[in-house]
């Protein structure tokens, strides 16, 4: 077991909401979360309908491990069509919502249609209703959060909200739950806004009592802590620095993106650093870091919390901003700092703090800003168009107010809302924009790192590095060390990679989990937990098949395999320093290699053959 | 040796593994709103603070009890609820100065914890070492020892 069996389908159309059976046989094939939610969005949504028509649906999905005591197991997502991408989206959130979902007795939500006026449903257990939200549209997801807990008088109710970019159109806004955790990429808020549903308000008190097997489960769930405490990434690395570990490693290896990818290291990388986040302020005393949060039932806890600066020029007069809240992790670090190259680490954290209030995604909005100011230093994008504002590679004040605008919509927001791809086309630029089908880059430049250039070509939710985070090999060495450098071998490794990953997100635990844990130490979890034997190779072959899904629902969206391909800059221009010096990514050595281990035809479509062998809906 | 369940918040990730390890152990399944265990998370300050029973030695709780319910557990030093004998007048929870004893609506009776009958789950979960189970007499002893760190001035 390990699901409840039963999933919320809510008609915003006609204002209904309906309690239905878990199609279990696709559970079976699809394990849950990711995988399971995805196979209801390819039944019951047209590959080519508008992602913001009301044809569209939206999915918030748990795994059968979400809301167990399973490390790290609090994870939901959310799958819709993508309106940055026109491809599939599945954006994975932590913090508690997710479990609180689980608790009230509830696999998945599916929103259908468009309400005729904002809403939000807010549901106690079994009990699901929908209700006005006139009153918190146009507010912050913040402000929301605080009106709603105010009006369902329970502080213990857990809330998913979209904040002001989403309401105006900002095609990479996220969903954004328990204040700083987000489903944040490829627009997934932008989807929830566009139905007019503002907020899910959820309070779970039924628990997990369907354990298939409780007492092999606590052993297998005790036994995956050890190996995380004990292994210096999840156990060390990312407690005391997040994420951020990285920023100075990544530097260091040539493969840091900088001011809109056209370098590969950052002169400031340092001062916008993991470490510099310990570092005591000079005016206060303080580090910006004051301590490293968990999401639910996780023992890692990257996460971290944090303040900025009180005399900082962007918050000296808002003492709105005095608090402590979601800090920087390292994608959005490298996003708002080294791709814009500003190396203020309160402006990023201010940045951080803003992305996180009005729902957007981070690295879509810090790579797209970067490509403003690309334009912007080329002469393309002038005064006029940003109203007087200097939008310099470096400029702290300007990232700010890109922020503050893109938050609330106004002005030239409204074009940095478009997203990089569609800033770019519509200055005649097409070539700066840094983006795979629409979506962004995250932190890692692959002509220093080769496999994350197959893996960002290939991500079937456009550029990502959370679908095949080959930076584990490449750099870390997990499980083993590859040459960064060297893109031969790396078509099999992104595949693992991909599949595994696939899997990993279905269950419901945190990918971060694979930094110690693989297949082996999942398997006997998820096997403990749920109906059926789930073995490693099981797990892996179910990811296969969800890879294989994901994708033939993009190439009937029209997303072929002429769009699994990089920017020119990065397939043509060396980097200029550092190990990848004079290197360019050699996609076109590793895509066919690929193509072929994919079971896919040399223009990458499924073949029947591999249609087959995963039994893909029609 | 009586032992006692000892809260360290500087520690705590706020990651509600002990709700969980609690609501399993005191209720059969993994149900942090049902845990007698609470993390509270104060946002806007970043602090998690972990907070439960206490088993005052002069509990105000088993002194309210009308029906003499609550008990004195000799063996761990604390205060049992026997739900066979208590009514759910909840008088319990009012008399508590620190909400730690509260009604479960579902069974009719009050729960607080009871140290899960000498081996507390929730320190058992604790990635952190937020929530141990030490010696009670002296619980102060780690705090003394960081302090004691301080004092030796001699190398200054």
């Amino acid at each position: 077991m390990a699901w409840t069996k039963k999933l919320l389908r809510v008609d915003l159309s006609a204002g209904v909401c309906t309690e239905e059976a878990l199609n279990m046989e696709w559970a079976n094939d699809y394990l849950g979360q990711r995988g399971l939610a995805t196979r209801y969005l390819v039944d019951e949504v047209d590959p080519k309908c508008d992602p913001l028509g009301p044809d569209n649906k939206l999915i918030m999905t748990t795994g059968p491990l979400t809301g167990t005591n399973a490390s790290t197991a609090g994870r939901y997502s959310v799958v819709c069509k993508s309106p940055l991408t026109n491809a599939v989206a599945c954006s994975n959130s932590g913090g508690f919502f997710g479990a609180e979902l689980k608790m009230a007795g509830w696999d998945m939500i599916i929103f259908e249609g468009k309400a005729a006026s904002p809403v939000y449903l807010h549901i106690v257990d079994g009990r699901a209703q929908l209700h006005p939200a006139d009153d918190l549209w146009g507010k912050s997801v913040w402000e929301a959060d605080k009106m709603l807990h105010a009006k369902v008088q329970d502080a213990q109710t857990r809330m998913a909200l979209v904040g002001r970019s989403a309401e105006e159109g900002c095609l990479y806004a996220a969903v954004v739950n328990d204040l700083h955790r987000a489903a944040g990429r490829s627009g997934v808020g932008t989807v929830m806004a566009s139905k007019n549903l503002k907020a899910v308000a959820v309070r779970g008190t039924q628990g997990i009592g369907n354990i298939h097997d409780p007492k092999r489960f606590m052993e297998t769930v005790k036994a995956g802590k050890k190996v995380l405490a004990e292994n210096p990434v999840t156990g060390q690395g990312l407690p005391t620095y997040g994420t951020q570990v990285l920023m100075n490693v990544i530097n260091e290896v040539g493969a840091l993106p900088t001011r809109n990818m056209s370098e590969v290291q950052f002169e400031g990388a340092s001062k916008v650093s993991g470490e510099a986040m310990h570092e005591p302020r000079k005016t206060d005393g303080k580090p910006n870091l004051t301590t490293n949060g968990a999401c639910y039932a996780c023992t890692i806890a990257c996460g971290r919390i944090s303040t900025i600066d009180r005399t900082h020029f962007s918050v000296k007069d808002k003492p709105e901003y005095w608090i402590n809240s979601g800090g920087l992790e390292y994608e959005a670090a490298w996003a708002l700092g080294p791709d814009t190259g500003v190396d203020d680490i309160d402006a990023l954290t201010y940045c951080n703090f803003l992305c996180n209030e009005d729902g957007m995604d981070p690295i879509s909005f810090g790579s797209t800003v970067a490509a403003a100011m690309e334009l912007y230093e080329k002469g393309v994008i002038t005064d006029s168009h940003t109203g007087g504002m200097e939008l310099r590679f470096g400029s702290a004040e300007a990232l700010c107010w890109a922020a503050e605008k893109v938050a609330k919509g106004e002005g030239f927001g409204k074009d940095l809302g478009l997203g990089a791809e569609r800033l770019c086309e519509k200055f005649g630029h097409p070539e700066l924009s840094m983006t795979v089908k629409g979506q962004e880059f995250p932190a890692y430049d692959p002509r220093g790192i080769q496999g994350m250039g197959l893996a960002y070509a290939t991500s079937n939710r456009g550029a990502c590095h959370l679908r095949g985070y080959t930076v584990a090999s490449e750099i870390l060495g997990i499980p083993e060390k590859t040459d960064p450098l060297e893109s031969e071998g790396k078509a099999g490794l992104v595949k693992a990679f991909q599949d595994a990953t696939a899997a990993v997100d279905s269950a419901g635990l945190c990918v971060f989990t694979t930094f110690a844990w693989t297949l082996d130490d999942i398997a006997p979890q998820v096997d403990a937990a749920c109906e059926g034997d789930w073995s490693p190779d099981r797990m892996l072959e179910v990811g296969e098949r969800i890879w294989n899904m994901e994708r033939d629902f993009n190439m009937k969206a029209g997303i072929d395999g002429s769009m699994d391909t990089l920017p020119k800059r990065l397939l043509s221009e060396g980097g200029n320093s550092g190990p990848a010096k004079d290197r360019v990514n050699e996609l076109d050595k590793m895509l066919p290699e690929y193509y072929e281990l994919r079971g896919w035809n040399s223009s990458g479509e499924i073949t029947s053959e591999t249609r087959q062998k995963f039994n893909l809906p029609a | 040796m009586q032992k006692s369940l000892h809260i360290d918040p500087a520690k705590c990730t706020g990651c509600l593994q002990c709700e969980s390890a609690c609501s399993l152990e005191q209720e059969g399944m993994i149900n942090p709103s049902k845990s007698r265990i609470k993390v509270f998370n104060f946002h806007d300050e970043g602090r998690f603070v972990p907070y439960t029973c206490t088993q005052c030695d002069e509990a105000w709780c088993m002194q309210a009890c009308p029906v003499d319910a609550i008990t004195l557990n000799p063996a761990n030093g604390s205060k049992d609820v026997n739900e066979d004998i208590c009514v759910g007048c909840k008088v319990c929870t009012i008399a508590c100065p620190f909400g730690t004893i509260n009604y479960n609506s579902s069974t009719g009776k009050v729960v607080k914890c009871n140290l899960c009958g000498g081996d507390p789950q929730c320190a058992e979960a604790c990635p952190t070492d937020a929530i141990t189970f030490i010696d009670a007499d002296a619980t102060g002893l780690d705090k003394m020892r960081a302090w004691a760190s301080r004092t030796d001035n001699t190398g200054a």
